[in-house]
């Protein structure tokens, strides 16, 4: 054999070879989510959501490069530019935090990449902002809170006190919840973000004259000031997003938040057969109840698989008008998204009770129906 | 502002004080006796954390608890100088920063290996959970008491361990002079363990006590190791007494600066706008404070002159 045909026959493994590739993945997703440090429990739950999601499917020909972004926008930044350029993903997904959003998505969509948001969704991108090729799977951030507000009125609350930590979403939140909400405020408060102790807080609570209190405090922060707030011995009833209420941290929360109502877009008990499933698979998969974020997951990995299966991700129009489609199973029962690509849901208020050994959530009503975020209309879509 | 609602803040000033001063009595210690900077001190926090809420799940003993806080901690920091920080001593401070950021990371990657992502549950016991009612009227709950009681109860015994004990003399003789005590006899790495693991045995059980009442997690001890910082270099580096003083000061100015700030900027703001300007330089504060301290006296409050 001579050096020539060696070399040919190099060339054709080669060629071979990534033909073979071609072939077997016609879509590449890159994951970037937070898998260590604080908050890691949200990033975990939406992977293992998205990643049962594709086992259930088995071979849709989809290829899953999942990196953790430790919760820093400048990691999530570089893991986008090296999916983008040397892992060339087609489809980014993942992300948990609104400042990494804000840090990743635009720069992605630009570069014609889609994006599927199981979690964050800030205001930027829902309005003026809005791009064809994002597409949030779990909310606009406002909507939970303003589910919250809406809540407070049916329950008749006249004079809450609203807190949230001093960052963008918080700040969201207290819009959101007052939007909503038709009472009077009997105090406003800003914490700091990652506080641990709410004593000076709860102090100012017992203090207001409050006939109820509305927090967003997710992850760990609303662990504190739960536990805090029901050793003070103030009774006022509390309202709050389903952050602080996930599965994964109610367990450290304990009794202190039996009885608490927060509002979610989902929930285990919304009955439907997809729903009723996922939570038994989950469970059987990961020995775990599912939370929220799970079920985002789980949705998003649904929506790929269902546009994926209709149109090739090299047609960008097909593919983008497969995804508005929305045509999969969803565990929130009827998903449709709105003309910047967010989802119209039933909000749900729910209550914490316990289960044998496990706290967990209940539905107990609607708050809002058919709920679009007030962003739409600056959207040009 | 009611009087009640003051004198209930600084009360939480107080406790949030005592608490650092147990993070911040270590840290002061270690840097002033082995001149080391130890970035891994809330790591050790966590792992008394940890350990309290693991034993607490099991036997559902709060004394328990805090035992295997202190002896986790306490092991902890003794496996950690033995093995790690004692070949660190004669290297700058910049190696030691680095060895020990390197052993946040592993404490606390090894911590979610174990225990996995999820907080984890500890509760007050009920014996000290629910509100007292104090004189004048201000409902206050007690095992925040409880919290301040115990944190002067532990500045009061080291000081005493400190000045009345031969291993204080120790202590005070190896932060002036390390050669002239080892050349005295006393065993000198043997005496560094156990200020590493005296130190490490506080900041765990600081971690417990406060783990109770909030959130038992991976990454709990960074936030707080900023502040005993800020509290070491207040107080001057070395002086438990500057530890203490540094740390009511950081606890008195952190609650009171975040409860009146916003309340003063009401009086000529939108009530939205004040809530947030008033808490953004609330939360600059104690660094304000530092910076102050720094600018009158370099060496801190109760530091050695340099």
């Amino acid at each position: 054999m001579t050096l020539k045909s060696l070399a040919l026959a190099a060339c054709l493994t080669a060629t071979a070879g990534m033909g073979f590739a071609d072939g077997h993945a016609k879509l590449k997703v890159g994951m970037i989510t937070t898998l260590s440090g604080g908050g890691a429990g949200l990033g975990i739950d939406v992977r293992d959501g998205f990643m049962l999601a594709m086992k259930q499917a088995g071979d849709t020909g989809i290829e899953v490069v999942i990196e953790d972004d430790q919760r820093k926008p400048d990691i999530a930044v570089q893991l986008a530019d090296k999916m983008i350029q040397s892992e060339k993903v087609d489809v980014l997904t993942g992300i948990i935090w609104s400042n990494l959003a804000m840090a990743v998505v635009p720069a992605a969509t630009a570069q014609g990449k889609f994006y599927l948001s199981p979690n964050a969704g800030p205001s930027a991108l829902a309005g003026k902002g809005c791009h064809p090729n994002y597409f949030n799977v779990a909310w606009q951030n406002d909507n939970l809170h303003e589910a919250a507000g809406a809540y407070a009125n049916t329950a008749d609350y006249k004079n809450s006190f609203i807190l949230a930590p001093n960052y963008p979403a918080g700040k969201d939140a207290l819009t959101g919840y007052k939007r909503q909400y038709s009472g009077a405020l009997s105090g406003e408060l800003f914490t700091k973000l990652g506080q641990t102790d709410y004593a000076a807080e709860i102090a100012q609570i017992r203090a207001s004259g409050a006939d109820s209190v509305f927090f967003f405090l997710p992850g760990g922060m609303g662990i504190s000031f739960l536990k805090q707030y029901a050793d003070s011995g103030i009774d006022l009833p509390v309202v709050g997003p389903a952050f602080s209420f996930d599965q994964g941290i109610l367990q450290a929360v304990g009794p202190a938040a039996l009885g608490v109502v927060n509002t979610s877009q989902w929930n285990k008990d919304i009955d439907n057969a997809t729903n009723a499933a996922f939570v038994e698979t989950f469970q059987a998969e990961y020995g775990r109840l599912p939370s929220l974020y799970a079920s985002q997951g789980f949705d998003t990995a649904n929506l790929l698989i269902s546009a994926a299966a209709k149109a090739d991700v090299g047609d960008a129009d097909a593919f983008r008008a497969a995804l508005k489609a929305a045509d999969f199973a969803s565990t929130r029962g009827d998903f449709a998204f709105g003309n910047n690509n967010h989802p119209i849901q039933n909000i749900y208020v729910r209550e914490v009770i316990q289960e044998g050994d496990i706290f967990t959530n209940k539905i107990i009503g609607t708050a809002l129906e058919n709920h679009a975020d007030v962003y739409a209309a600056d959207c040009a879509n | 502002m009611s009087l009640i609602l003051l004198a209930e803040q600084l009360l939480n000033g107080l406790q949030l004080g005592v608490m650092l001063f147990l993070m911040a009595a270590g840290l002061t210690l270690v840097f002033g006796v082995m001149g080391l900077i130890n970035l891994a001190h809330g790591s050790l926090y966590m792992i008394g954390a940890f350990a309290a809420a693991a034993v607490a799940g099991v036997t559902g003993s709060f004394v328990l608890a805090l035992a295997a806080a202190l002896c986790a901690a306490a092991a902890a920091g003794a496996l950690v100088e033995i093995l790690i920080i004692r070949r660190l001593y004669h290297r700058d401070h910049l190696d030691q920063v680095l060895a020990t950021f390197a052993l946040i990371l592993i404490f606390s990657e090894g911590t979610r290996w174990i225990f996995g992502s999820f907080p984890l549950f500890l509760n007050i016991p009920t014996y000290l959970s629910g509100p007292v009612t104090l004189p004048g009227g201000i409902q206050y709950p007690l095992y925040r008491l409880t919290l301040i009681a115990i944190g002067l109860a532990i500045a009061g015994g080291l000081f005493l361990l400190i000045s009345r004990t031969r291993l204080g003399i120790q202590i005070r003789a190896g932060e002036n002079d390390r050669e002239m005590i080892a050349a005295l006899g006393v065993d000198i790495s043997k005496l560094y363990t156990i200020v590493f693991a005296l130190g490490a045995a506080l900041a765990g059980l600081a971690g417990a006590l406060v783990g109770a009442i909030q959130s038992v997690q991976v990454g709990m001890g960074e936030p707080v190791l900023i502040l005993a910082f800020v509290v070491i270099v207040i107080g001057g580096i070395g002086s438990i007494k500057g530890a203490l003083i540094g740390a009511i000061l950081v606890g008195l100015t952190d609650t009171m600066g975040g409860v009146l700030l916003p309340a003063l900027f009401k009086t000529f703001m939108e009530p939205s706008t004040a809530a947030s300007a008033g808490s953004a330089l609330a939360s600059m504060l104690i660094y304000i404070l530092m910076a102050c301290v720094l600018i009158i006296r370099p060496t801190g409050l109760f530091g050695a002159k340099a």
